[in-house]
Formats: C-alpha cells, sequence, structure tokens
C-alpha cells in the first residue's frame, strides 16, 4: 500500500502550480473568463510548451504517462487554481486521437499548436425538445457527418474535433464545410458550444471503438475527481479562513458550534470523496474500474454540492459576490458534478453493476 | 500510489484465513451473523482460542504478550476477525486498561494483571461514565477518599457494559475538588467482590441486558490499586484517546453486515419483486455501498500515516463518525429489508437453541432489536457531537 503521489508526478504537479500561478493568476482568470474563448490562447501554447500536456498521454503517443495518477496530477493543479482551457476536451479528444495512432494531430496538440475539442453526447432540439445526435454515412472512401452534439467544451476555439457517432469516433476539422458553431460562456469560466454538422467529412479514427470511448470515459472521470477534490480542499480552507477572521456578535464566527460541527462533517465528507478519487485512479486497470468510475463520479457530485452550497452559506452575503473567489470556486465545484453524467446517472449505473456483480 | 497489500501482508491475511477457518467454532460464528445473543461462556470461549495461538492482545508490547503485529496487520487480523463472523474482543481489559497499566502502571501492576486479563481470570468492566457525566465525563463525582492505607469510595457509575460478569472494574475516581475539575481525577482498580458494590441491570431499549449501574457505598480499595499518581488519571483516560485506535470505523463489521444485506436483497421478495431489483431500496443499498468502499479507503489512509509514525487522533474522529453511522444505516436497510416481519418481538428467539417456529424470513427476528441496539453506537465513546469538537479543534484549528 502506498499513499504517495510519486515525486516525478510531484514535480510535474509543482511546476505546473508555479506556471498557473504566475502566468494565469487572479485578475488575469477575471479578464480572460470575459472574452470568447475564455481562455488565453498564448498562455495555453507556454503551458504546453512546458510540456505538461505530455503527462495526459502514454509514451507509445508521444507523451510521457498516461496513467491515471499522472492525469490525476495534473487535474489536481487545474483544480487547485480553477484554471480555464480545454483540459478535459484535450485528455478526451487525445485519448481517442492515441487510440487511433492518430500522432500526427495528438502531437500538434501537445505542443500546443492546436486546440482539440471532444463532441460526444447530443444536442437538445429547443424547438422540438428532442435529442438530436451525429450519424455517420460511408461516403466513398471516406465518411460523412450529420447532426448535432450540445455543450461541447471550447467549441469556438478548437482547431479539430473528436465526433462520436455510435460506436464510432472521428476527426473533424473545425473549418470542414458543413460545421456550423454556437458558442457561449459557460457558468464556471470557459466557453462551449452547440455543433451542427451537415454531410461533414470525416475522417475514421481507425480501430477506436465503444470500449475505447468507455476508457476515455473513465479516464475523463479520474480527472474530475482529482480535480472535483482539489477544488472541494479550496473550498473548506477559504471558508476556514474566513471562520477565524470575521466577527459576528464580538466573536469570530468559527467560534461558534452550529458552524464548527458543519464544518467538521463538510471536512470529514472531503476526504471521502478523496478517498474516492484514489480508489477510481487506482483501480483504472482493474476488474473495478466501472464500478469505481461511477461512484467516484457520485461522491464527486454528491460531495462538491455540498462542499460548495455550505462555503457560500458559511461566507453569508459576501460569499454571493462575483468579486470574491470563492464563488467562483463554488460554481466549478457544482458544475464539475454536470460533467460526463451527474450524480443521479452515476449512481444509477453503480446499483446496475451492483444488481450484475458479486 | 496503489491499495494492494504487499505479498507479506497478503500472506499474513492467509494465515488469518486459515486461523479462523480452523479454529473459530461455527455454533459461535453462526450466532454472531444470526445476531443472537452471546452468553459470558461464549466470550470467552473465543478469548481462550485467541491467547492459545497468542492473538489475543494485537496491541500490547511482546513482552507482555503481544504479537508484535504493524498497524497494517492488526487492520487485517481485526477485519478479517469482522468478515468471518467472530465475537468481537472484548475490549474492556485487553484494549482500555491494559494499555494504561503499560504506560502508567507500575512494573508490579504489570505482571500482577495482564496475565489474568491474557488468560481470563480477571473480567473486566470500565467505570467512567456517571448519570451526571456523560459527554463532560470530567464533572464525575464518585469521590475516593484517603484513610490510611486504603480509599473509601463513594458514588455511583452507570451504563457499565457488561458488568454483571465483571471481577474487576476500573474507575475515574473524584480524589480532590479545589482546582480544575480535571485535576482532581485518579484512576483506580476497584475489586467488584468488595463489600458496599452493587450492580443493577439497566434493562435496554432492545430488551436486553448489556448495561448495568454500579453503586459504591463505603467501599474500601487499597491505596496500591492506584495507577499512576494521584490526580492525575484524566491524563491516563485520554491516553486512551491517543492511543491507535485501527478498529475504530469497524469497516470489517460493516463489510459483514453489508454482505448479509445484500445477500437478504438478492434472496427476499415484496410484492413479487426482489428488493433488489426495487429502485428506493437498490438506491439506499448502492449509496452505503460507496460510502462504506470509500471509508474503507480513508481508513487504510490513517492507518498509512499511522504507521509512519503519526498519531491521528482527530483522524480517527472522522473515522469514528463515519464508521459509526455506516453501521447504523446498515441495521437500518436490514430492519426495512424485513418490512412488516420487523414487528414481531420474540424475545426467547435471540438465544441460541430456540425451538419455536419461526416467523417471516429467517433473518428478521432480530433486524429491530439490532438496529435499536445500533443507535448506541454514535452515543458511547464520545458521542458523535463530542468527536466533532475534536475535529473541529484538532484539524479544522477554529
Amino acid at each position: 500500500m502506498d499513499f504517495s503521489i510519486g515525486e516525478d508526478r510531484q514535480m510535474l504537479a509543482d511546476t505546473l502550480r508555479r506556471f498557473l500561478s504566475n502566468e494565469a493568476d487572479w485578475e488575469k482568470r477575471l479578464k480572460v473568463i470575459e472574452t470568447e474563448p475564455g481562455f488565453d490562447r498564448e498562455t495555453w501554447r507556454s503551458m504546453a510548451e512546458l510540456g505538461v500536456l505530455g503527462a495526459l498521454f502514454g509514451e507509445e503517443a508521444g507523451g510521457f504517462g498516461g496513467t491515471a495518477f499522472d492525469v490525476a496530477a495534473v487535474f489536481g493543479e487545474v483544480g487547485r487554481s480553477i484554471a480555464t482551457g480545454p483540459w478535459l476536451a484535450t485528455l478526451m479528444a487525445g485519448r481517442l486521437l492515441a487510440a487511433a495512432g492518430e500522432s500526427d494531430a495528438l502531437g500538434a496538440v501537445i505542443a500546443g499548436d492546436k486546440v482539440v475539442t471532444w463532441a460526444h453526447l447530443p444536442a437538445h432540439d429547443s424547438d422540438s425538445g428532442e435529442e438530436h445526435d451525429v450519424t455517420a454515412s460511408q461516403d466513398g472512401d471516406g465518411w460523412t457527418l450529420t447532426g448535432a452534439k450540445g455543450v461541447v467544451d471550447y467549441l469556438g476555439a478548437a482547431d479539430l474535433v473528436v465526433v462520436t457517432a455510435g460506436e464510432r469516433a472521428f476527426l473533424v476539422e473545425a473549418d470542414a464545410a458543413g460545421v456550423a458553431r454556437a458558442g457561449y460562456k459557460m457558468v464556471d469560466g470557459g466557453s462551449g458550444g452547440e455543433l451542427r454538422l451537415s454531410n461533414t467529412p470525416a475522417r475514421e479514427l481507425s480501430g477506436v471503438g465503444a470500449e475505447d470511448i468507455a476508457a476515455a470515459e473513465a479516464m475523463g472521470v479520474v480527472a474530475l475527481a482529482w480535480e472535483g477534490v482539489a477544488v472541494m480542499d479550496q473550498l473548506r480552507d477559504q471558508t476556514l479562513e474566513y471562520m477565524r477572521t470575521r466577527k459576528q456578535f464580538g466573536v469570530p464566527i468559527g467560534k461558534f458550534q452550529a458552524l464548527q460541527h458543519r464544518m467538521a462533517t463538510l471536512a470529514l465528507e472531503i476526504e471521502q470523496a478523496r478517498s474516492a478519487a484514489i480508489n477510481v485512479a487506482a483501480r483504472f486497470d482493474s476488474a473495478e474500474r466501472a464500478k469505481s468510475v461511477a461512484a467516484a463520479k457520485y461522491t464527486l457530485a454528491r460531495v462538491g454540492s455540498l462542499a460548495a452550497e455550505e462555503a457560500i452559506q458559511i461566507h453569508g452575503g459576501i460569499g454571493m459576490t462575483w468579486e470574491l473567489p470563492l464563488s467562483h470556486y463554488a460554481k466549478r465545484m457544482v458544475m464539475l458534478g454536470h460533467v460526463l453524467g451527474d450524480e443521479d446517472e452515476h449512481l444509477a449505473r453503480y446499483i446496475e453493476l451492483m444488481r450484475e456483480g458479486d | 500510489m496503489n491499495l494492494d497489500y504487499t505479498a507479506e501482508e497478503e500472506a499474513f491475511r492467509e494465515e488469518v484465513r486459515a486461523f479462523l477457518r480452523d479454529k473459530l467454532p461455527k455454533r459461535l460464528s453462526d450466532k454472531v451473523r444470526q445476531g443472537k445473543n452471546l452468553t459470558k461462556a461464549d466470550m470467552e470461549e473465543w478469548h481462550a482460542i485467541l491467547n492459545e495461538k497468542g492473538w489475543l492482545a494485537p496491541h500490547w508490547p511482546e513482552k507482555y504478550g503481544g504479537t508484535g503485529w504493524s498497524v497494517m496487520q492488526k487492520f487485517i487480523f481485526e477485519t478479517e476477525a469482522a468478515e468471518a463472523h467472530a465475537p468481537r474482543i472484548i475490549p474492556f481489559g485487553l484494549s482500555m486498561l491494559a494499555p494504561v497499566l503499560i504506560k502508567y502502571g507500575t512494573e508490579e501492576q504489570r505482571q500482577h494483571y495482564l496475565p489474568r486479563i491474557l488468560d481470563g481470570t480477571d473480567w473486566w468492566c470500565q467505570g467512567y461514565s456517571e448519570p451526571g457525566a456523560g459527554s463532560d465525563l470530567a464533572s464525575l463525582k464518585t469521590s475516593a477518599v484517603r484513610e490510611g492505607d486504603h480509599y473509601v469510595v463513594n458514588g455511583q457509575k452507570t451504563w457499565t457494559t457488561l458488568g454483571q460478569h465483571a471481577d474487576w472494574i476500573f474507575c475515574l475516581v473524584r480524589t480532590d475538588n479545589t482546582g480544575k475539575k480535571q485535576e482532581g481525577i485518579s484512576f483506580l482498580l476497584i475489586d467488584m467482590k468488595s463489600p458496599g458494590i452493587e450492580v443493577r441491570p439497566i434493562k435496554l431499549l432492545d430488551g436486553d441486558y448489556e448495561v448495568n449501574e454500579v453503586f459504591f457505598t463505603d467501599v474500601k480499595v487499597p491505596v496500591e490499586n492506584l495507577v499512576g499518581e494521584e490526580n492525575k488519571g484524566w491524563t491516563y483516560a485520554k491516553y486512551l484517546l491517543t492511543y491507535e485506535r485501527t478498529n475504530i470505523a469497524g469497516v470489517g463489521a460493516s463489510m459483514a453486515a453489508l454482505d448479509e444485506l445484500k445477500r437478504i436483497a438478492r434472496t427476499t421478495k415484496r410484492n413479487g419483486k426482489l428488493l433488489i431489483e426495487d429502485p428506493l431500496f437498490a438506491q439506499r443499498l448502492a449509496r452505503l455501498e460507496i460510502d462504506l468502499e470509500n471509508m474503507k479507503t480513508t481508513n487504510l489512509r490513517v492507518l498509512d500515516a499511522a504507521g509512519k509514525g503519526g498519531a491521528p487522533v482527530a483522524e480517527s474522529s472522522m473515522l469514528k463518525i463515519r464508521g459509526t453511522e455506516i453501521r447504523q444505516q446498515i441495521g437500518d436497510l436490514m430492519r426495512r429489508a424485513a418490512g412488516r416481519y420487523a414487528q414481531p418481538f420474540v424475545e426467547e428467539s435471540f438465544e441460541e437453541g430456540y425451538n419455536g417456529a419461526p416467523i417471516g424470513p429467517q433473518w428478521s427476528g432480530t433486524t429491530s432489536s439490532e438496529y435499536f441496539n445500533m443507535r448506541k453506537l454514535s452515543i458511547f465513546g464520545g458521542s458523535n457531537e463530542v468527536q466533532r469538537e475534536i475535529i473541529t479543534k484538532a484539524i479544522l484549528e477554529l
């Protein structure tokens, strides 16, 4: 048994932490989230030049990491600074590019020259209320895609889009024929968009199937779990600091038992969430992967919203303001619960596995 | 980072499993699994089996009969034993008094009492709580007044678990009233056969006799039965809190109970449908299993830190809170699984050898009593609210 993240990973995390605090400080974040892409492309490129993105992929794919704990080390830092940028999109799309041996495209992504995102879940059609997905048609030697995908990370900034259709995945150039992108800002900073494709030429990611897509999603949950725990740590620590300094009725509010016990419960729950994050990473290559993915995402969403809500409540009015970093952490925390399946979806999945298993 | 046991730990686990397979009497494990009442003889039988193997006192130093196990080995032993439905080791002499004697007692006291704890000569009980001193234990009033070579003890202890079986009681008594309440407490060993001691059983809400009131009227206790120094008893009592409590979360017991609950959910029908197929029951079960799985890792993290020399007091508080909550929730689900059959109260059926006609599901008879009995878990050993106070001070630093 070993609960240390490892020296090399810790060095990588420290490097990324320093970079983010120097090059993507709070003032800069406030400005950048008002821009259309929601992140600074130049900063992203310099970060990539440090080699950070290579940690998300194995050596055979041109990276130098690629294990669950490598991913964990990077996303812990993303959470600590609630960085914006296509972190998760790069991980998810990149894992599929890697599975297909698309080394040129992935190389450009790892180097920061190209931004990639992944479009997986269907779009909700506002008029009909139906979900619209993408279908693929064979067109001679190649393929064309038609349909829609919803809430695609950093769609407006992407040069490349990995699009799933059924059990297949395709690579689409963002400026290809028939691509329509409607972008928007996201609640927790950054940007997203609705993707429409109409007879858009696409290259199939050869050899990629349902299992690869599921594996990429599982790795996405590892990333979210570790990002989430880092956000929770910030929410807890910022709230404790406030409790030590904010005075009401002549004493720091941290002296009130009603608040102390709520924070003790929250601290305990955060440790449970950290254990869930450790479990999902440690069991990534085992038969228990599916169960620990569902458990981790459910726990992240459940404890995450508790952390966000308690942090705002205990801060009182100031916790409601845009000015206070805490509110941005709370927004990131709750939004992480909505990515790659929410609390209820993952609990339902867990129940299915529980019924089948052991 | 990895969650696997080392090869040595894995081999140790196999050794423990083999021992439990060979030596744990089925009669005892059946009683534990079915929630039946254990007699004094049952508990002594299991202690004797462990003692013969040399595994009764894993927390003691080897020179007094301990095992020399690592923190992780102790956890493995405790977890495997619980999963095999072994009776729990009665903690009062082995895990509560002995560490205090080993740290603060005289060598004479150690030589006299420790072997008698191991071989079962002395059954110990704990005299801490009083009617007016529960969570606020330091306000205890039972007094011990020095008269020559004796203390004269007067007062009342309560919630004395299994005191009806005890030969001896270790007591916190007041020896000084003048200063801070924590600074006038002493730690005294009292023979339960002393004149002036009266034990009265307390019937609990589940119908069981598990705890007692103990009354002291002019009880003479030789001064050599004082542990450590007079008025330093609070320090010794608190030492137990910092003493490593690898099993405080009761992970093994909860895992065993959850397995049983899942077996029931897969085989019990309500309204024509298996409980595991019922979406609401399944959801409660799944939430619980996830929480327990997380707890297991949280527990291992704390043990890992303890094994590296930390003294994780406040982390133990977290384990106590969530561990007991999980155990209570499993009991809650057992009761719910029984449905209407949670209601019949046939006390005789809790005893071994009951031959009456079964009522409802075979396992349902004890579920409500167990559920109510388990309310104690969040009350004793420092209530879960007291544990939150400890977390507040030691971790949150508020």
